[in-house]
């Protein structure tokens, strides 16, 4: 798989990444043969083997529906970049 | 002092030959010596750990001290400690003071341990050379001018230079184990879910796991009886009894069937490193073993499928660095895009851009069979390659790294020909087993590690297997020139 300048932007703007149009080349360079590199894994026949997701065959916990943490905002919000009146501030997202 | 075994720092303490804020002092001493060349620390905690070894010191008068009571530590800055800047090795969070403690800390702090800082790290633990770090490349104490491995590289070269009994690292895809062979270290990769994740920055989730990095089998084993254990925080964690890691250390090496696979040995496997390795089996083979040719066909795809796996997971576990609630954010974001992409692309460095970017392609429309359902069955294979395997032997060795240490800068360039140094250690990481490097001789003047690979929960067999070797060698106890 080749990737194109094209898909290098798409990428980035799904991981929500600036790039440069010089960056753009280089990733696009480094990715493609990155991707190549991981292609090798078409050279074997996986028909029928289970995928696995986790090492274990083993699901996740349950758990009572308890009340286990308590409140810290105030101590999470101390490190915010920016928070008035217990909420986290961003641009202006909805036009006024 | 310094010089010496956590076990034997933990009887000098009982016996009253020296308190904890004295031997605190002679590791701060160091570290304000050496670290300046190292650059092993992110962050050095001198007040604290002067308080804390007093409160130890404290405990100890009472009667209540136990194996670790003022025990000096270090912990990679991975691992989010309470009130101190928790950097992962990232511009990103070099703002980051943790709010709360990780497991693996709480745990470390119950067991009364002296904290003496934070350790060098690559950035989010991406990387096998420690260059990615945002605070600059560790230097690997054999050798300044080589690297000291990663991503882990901080812990293993503060342990190799005696600036640290001992530390904490994670191992995703031999982040443990190629530094601790690099630098000639020990180093512990526990099975997946052994030791807590929560509070350890994650990267990869289905392939992350902490575990401890010292100078001996019996130091490991010493921090594995604080460090595993099954945590409800952690959904990963497997509630599986945890043994006394110490009890088995001497067990005998009498009818041990070792098993090497052809794959561990072929091209690509320095000369000077497969000869070190083969006179370390002939140690095991003098203690009583048996050794057993066997084959892991999978191995050479368990590089492939990883880079498909890991940077998958890393694309969505770094998904929550957004400049909103924690972290760097942008000056003066126009708008929220703006605020994501500049916050984003100005805190992160090119490696986990990579990763990222990698992860992102995999698992977008139209590709995710193509690349991680192909990668998942691949692990599905190279599980099943482990399990053949154990069916004949008790544990598989080889090299853990396929070259001693490298020169600073010699891979930085490409990618590619740095994720072949993990060739060894990241099928381990995909199927989930343990695995353990220790020091087992030198290659013009550098450390090689050999690697044991046990089955699942072995952790017991792999501590005693390597301290049978460490009782009959003495490479755990060279000493890098000039430290």
């Amino acid at each position: 798989m080749s990737l194109t300048a094209t898909d290098v932007k798409k990428i980035a703007h799904l991981a929500r990444l600036n790039m440069s149009e010089n960056d753009v080349a280089a990733y696009a360079e480094q990715l493609s043969k990155i991707m190549q590199f991981v292609e090798q894994m078409n050279e074997t026949d996986t028909t029928g083997i289970e995928p696995i997701a986790h090492s274990f065959d083993i699901s996740q916990r349950m758990r009572p529906d308890e009340v286990t943490e308590t409140d810290q905002r105030a101590a999470f919000q101390a490190i915010a970049p920016q928070v008035e009146a217990g909420l986290y501030l961003v641009p202006q997202v909805i036009e006024g | 002092m310094v010089y010496k075994t956590i076990a034997e720092l933990s009887q000098d303490l009982a016996n009253k030959k020296i308190s904890s804020v004295e031997l605190t002092q002679q590791f701060l001493d160091r570290i304000e010596r050496f670290d300046k060349s190292l650059n092993s620390f992110i962050t050095v905690t001198a007040d604290q750990a002067l308080a804390e070894a007093k409160n130890a010191d404290a405990q100890r008068a009472k009667g209540e001290a136990g194996p670790l009571t003022g025990i000096p530590f270090a912990q990679k800055d991975i691992f989010c400690t309470q009130g101190v800047k928790t950097s992962c090795g990232s511009k990103m969070l070099d703002n980051y003071i943790s709010p709360y403690d990780a497991t693996v800390v709480k745990q470390f702090k119950k067991a009364g341990t002296v904290l003496l800082g934070k350790t060098n790290m690559d950035e989010f633990a991406m990387g096998s050379s420690n260059e990615t770090s945002y605070y600059g490349p560790v230097k690997n104490p054999w050798n300044l001018e080589t690297v000291a491995g990663g991503s882990s590289g901080g812990s293993a070269a503060a342990v190799a230079a005696y600036l640290t009994p001992a530390a904490t690292g994670t191992d995703t895809g031999g982040s443990i184990r190629q530094p601790a062979s690099l630098c000639g270290i020990s180093g512990l990769k526990p099975t997946y879910g052994r030791v807590s994740r929560y509070g350890m920055i994650a990267y990869a989730s289905s392939l992350d796991q902490g575990g401890p990095m010292a100078r001996t089998a019996e130091d490991i084993a010493l921090l594995m009886n604080t460090m595993a254990g099954f945590d409800t925080n952690d959904s990963t964690s497997i509630d599986y009894p945890v043994p006394d890691y110490t009890s088995t250390l001497n067990d005998s090496m009498k009818g041990l069937r070792i098993g090497l696979p052809k794959e561990f040995f072929g091209a690509g496997l320095e000369k000077g490193v497969e000869e070190a390795i083969q006179a370390a089996i002939k140690e095991y083979e003098k203690l009583g073993a048996t050794i057993h040719e066997i084959s892991l066909p999978h191995s050479a795809l368990s590089i492939p499928a990883y880079y498909v796996i890991a940077p998958a997971e890393c694309s969505s576990n770094l998904a929550r660095y957004d400049g909103v609630r924690f972290g760097h954010r942008c000056k003066e974001p126009k708008d929220l895009e703006d605020l994501y992409k500049r916050s984003r692309s100005e805190g992160f460095g090119p490696e986990v851009t990579r990763r990222i970017m990698i992860g992102t392609y995999a698992l977008s429309a139209g590709y995710y069979d193509a690349y991680y359902l192909k990668a998942q069955k691949i692990r599905g294979l190279i599980r099943e390659d482990f399990s053949n395997a154990f069916d004949n032997v008790d544990v598989i060795m080889g090299p853990t790294s396929p070259t001693p240490a490298f020169k600073i800068g010699a891979k930085t360039d490409d990618p590619i020909s740095m994720y072949l140094s993990d060739i060894y250690t990241i099928a381990v990481n995909l199927a989930g087993l343990p695995g353990m490097s220790i020091p087992a001789g030198f290659v013009s003047d550098l450390p090689v590690g050999l690697q044991l690979i046990g089955d699942i929960f072995q952790e017991p067999r792999l501590l005693n297997i390597a301290h049978s070797y460490q009782k009959v060698t003495d490479w755990h106890t060279r000493i890098p020139k000039g430290f």
